[in-house]
C-alpha cells in the first residue's frame, strides 16, 4: 500500500494496529480492513448519517473522518455496541414499533438515537427529531423511529414504556 | 467518491505547521473539524499533495477570559459552544447560533475556527464574528497577526488570510449585563443552510439601543454588516417606527444574488422579514 501509515487506535474496546493509506476513510477502514460492515456508507459527505460511530464517545460521520486522524482515540461501531448489550433497548423497540423497514440506515440511526437516551433524560419527540435531524430514513417517515427511540429511553431511564 | 492520495502529517507545533506547508510547495490543505473539507477532498474540489492535521496544535485549544475579551482556540468544537459556560456567558451570540449549524453529529466534530477560516457566506458562525465585532489571531510567516472580523471577510470564500495561514484563536469581546442579543434564521428544512439568517449584538440603556451590530448570511458573498440598519437603530428606543426604519434601510445593505431555487427579491424580502423578529426579540431579551 503506497504510502501507508502506522495507525494504531481503540475498536470496539480492541486495541488495533494497522498500516492504513491516510486517504482511506474512517468508514472504509472499519468496513475493509476491520470487516465491521454494520457501519454503512451513503453518500460520503456527511449527509445520510447512514455510517454514524462513537468517536471517544460522541457520535460522528465515520465518512467524514480520516482513520488516520483517530490515532490513539476510542471507536465504538454497532458491533460493539451489539455485542455489549448497550443497544438491547433500541433493538427491542425498533423491532416492536417496526422502526426499519429496508435497514440501510438503521446502523446511524441507533448510533446517534443510543447517544441521545443515554445522557440520562427522557428527550420529549422534538429533541428525538432534532438528534437524528442528519440521519435520512427512505422508507418509514420516521414516524415509528420517533416512537421507538422514545419508548427506548422510557425504558432505560425508568418511566416504563408508554 | 474517494479523496485522491495524500500524505500526511500532523504538526505540534504552528513553526511545524507552516514548514510542513512551505515543504508541500503550497500545495497542502489545513485539516480541523474536516465537516466541509472531507467532502471537498472526496469530491476532488481539492486534491492537496499533503493534508497537515491542526488537531495536535496546543495553542489553538481552550476558551480563556482574558481580561475584556474571550479568547475561543480555533480548534473548539461546535457542540462545545453549546455547552462550555464561558462562551454562554461572554458570548451568547455563539450559543444561540450554535443550534442552527447543520446537524448534531457535524457539530460534535466541526471547528469554529474551521468554520470561520472557510468563511462560506452561508454559514452561521462567520456572520457572528461580524456581529460580535471579533478578532481573528492569524498565524502566519511573520509570526502572529490579528485581524477585525470587519476587515477579515472579502470575497467568497477569501478572507484576509493568505495561503499558508492558520486562523489559532477568536478573540470575541466579552458581552456584560448591557448587552441584548438576539439570532434568527430561515431554512427549508432543519440544518440546511438558511435562505437567510442573521445575528445582533448590541447594548441597552434603559429602552434605548447603544452600539448595534447586525450581521446577516445568506444574503452575498460574504456575511454582511447591515450598517445602515443598525444607524436607524442606534441611540433609539426599539419602538415599531425605528423597527420599520431599520427594515426599509436594509435594502441598501445587503445585494443578494439571483439564483435558481431564491430570486434576489425573495432574499430580500426574506431578510427584511428576518430582521424584524430579530429586533423585536432582541427588544424583549
Amino acid at each position: 500500500m503506497a504510502g501507508a501509515v502506522p495507525l494504531t487506535l481503540t475498536v470496539n474496546g480492541v486495541e488495533t494496529a494497522r498500516m492504513v493509506a491516510p486517504r482511506t476513510t474512517l468508514a472504509d477502514f472499519l468496513r475493509t480492513d476491520l470487516e465491521l460492515t454494520a457501519t454503512h456508507v451513503g453518500c460520503e459527505m456527511g449527509a445520510c448519517g447512514a455510517c454514524l460511530v462513537l468517536l471517544d464517545g460522541v457520535p460522528v460521520h465515520s465518512c467524514l473522518v480520516f482513520a488516520v486522524q483517530a490515532q490513539g482515540q476510542r471507536v465504538e461501531t454497532v458491533e460493539g455496541l451489539v455485542a455489549s448489550g448497550a443497544l438491547a433497548p433500541l433493538q427491542q423497540a425498533f423491532h416492536e414499533r417496526n422502526a426499519l423497514q429496508c435497514g440501510f440506515c438503521t446502523p446511524g440511526m441507533l448510533v446517534n438515537a443510543h447517544a441521545l437516551i443515554t445522557k440520562g433524560t427522557v428527550p420529549d419527540r422534538e429533541e428525538i427529531r432534532d438528534a437524528i435531524s442528519g440521519n435520512y430514513c427512505r422508507c418509514t417517515g420516521y414516524e415509528a423511529i420517533v416512537d421507538a427511540i422514545e419508548a427506548a429511553a422510557r425504558k432505560l431511564n425508568g418511566e416504563g414504556a408508554e | 467518491m474517494k479523496a485522491r492520495a495524500f500524505a500526511y502529517a500532523r504538526p505540534s507545533s504552528l513553526a511545524e505547521a507552516h514548514a510542513a506547508f512551505d515543504g508541500a510547495d503550497g500545495d497542502a490543505s489545513y485539516i480541523s473539524g474536516g465537516q466541509s473539507l472531507v467532502p471537498a477532498l472526496a469530491m476532488r474540489l481539492q486534491a492537496p499533495q499533503v493534508l497537515i492535521d491542526l488537531s495536535a496544535i496546543p495553542e489553538m485549544r481552550g476558551i480563556q477570559l482574558e481580561g475584556e475579551s474571550l479568547r475561543i482556540g480555533g480548534l473548539t468544537r461546535h457542540a462545545e459552544t453549546l455547552t462550555e459556560p464561558l462562551i454562554r456567558a461572554h458570548a451568547p451570540l455563539l450559543a444561540a447560533a450554535a443550534p442552527f449549524v447543520a446537524h448534531p453529529a457535524i457539530r460534535n466534530r466541526g471547528t469554529v475556527g474551521g468554520s470561520v477560516a472557510l468563511a462560506d457566506p452561508a454559514s452561521e458562525f462567520p456572520a457572528m464574528m461580524l456581529a460580535m465585532g471579533a478578532e481573528m489571531e492569524i498565524s502566519g510567516a511573520s509570526g502572529l497577526r490579528r485581524v477585525p472580523a470587519d476587515d477579515y471577510f472579502q470575497d467568497l470564500y477569501q478572507t484576509a488570510m493568505v495561503p499558508g495561514e492558520i486562523l489559532v484563536a477568536l478573540h470575541v469581546p466579552a458581552a456584560g449585563p448591557r448587552h441584548v442579543w438576539a439570532f434568527d434564521e430561515m431554512a427549508r428544512r432543519r440544518g440546511d443552510y438558511a435562505m437567510v439568517g442573521g445575528g445582533v449584538l448590541a447594548e441597552r440603556d434603559g429602552a434605548v439601543i447603544a452600539n448595534p451590530r447586525i450581521a446577516l448570511f445568506s444574503v452575498g458573498p460574504t456575511p454582511v454588516r447591515a450598517r445602515n440598519a443598525e444607524a436607524e437603530i442606534a441611540g433609539k428606543a426599539l419602538d415599531a417606527d425605528a423597527i420599520a426604519a431599520a427594515q426599509r434601510a436594509l435594502d441598501a445593505d445587503i445585494d443578494p444574488l439571483d439564483d435558481a431555487e431564491i430570486p434576489a427579491a425573495m432574499r430580500r424580502h426574506l431578510a427584511r422579514v428576518l430582521l424584524g423578529r430579530l429586533l423585536r426579540k432582541l427588544e424583549t431579551c
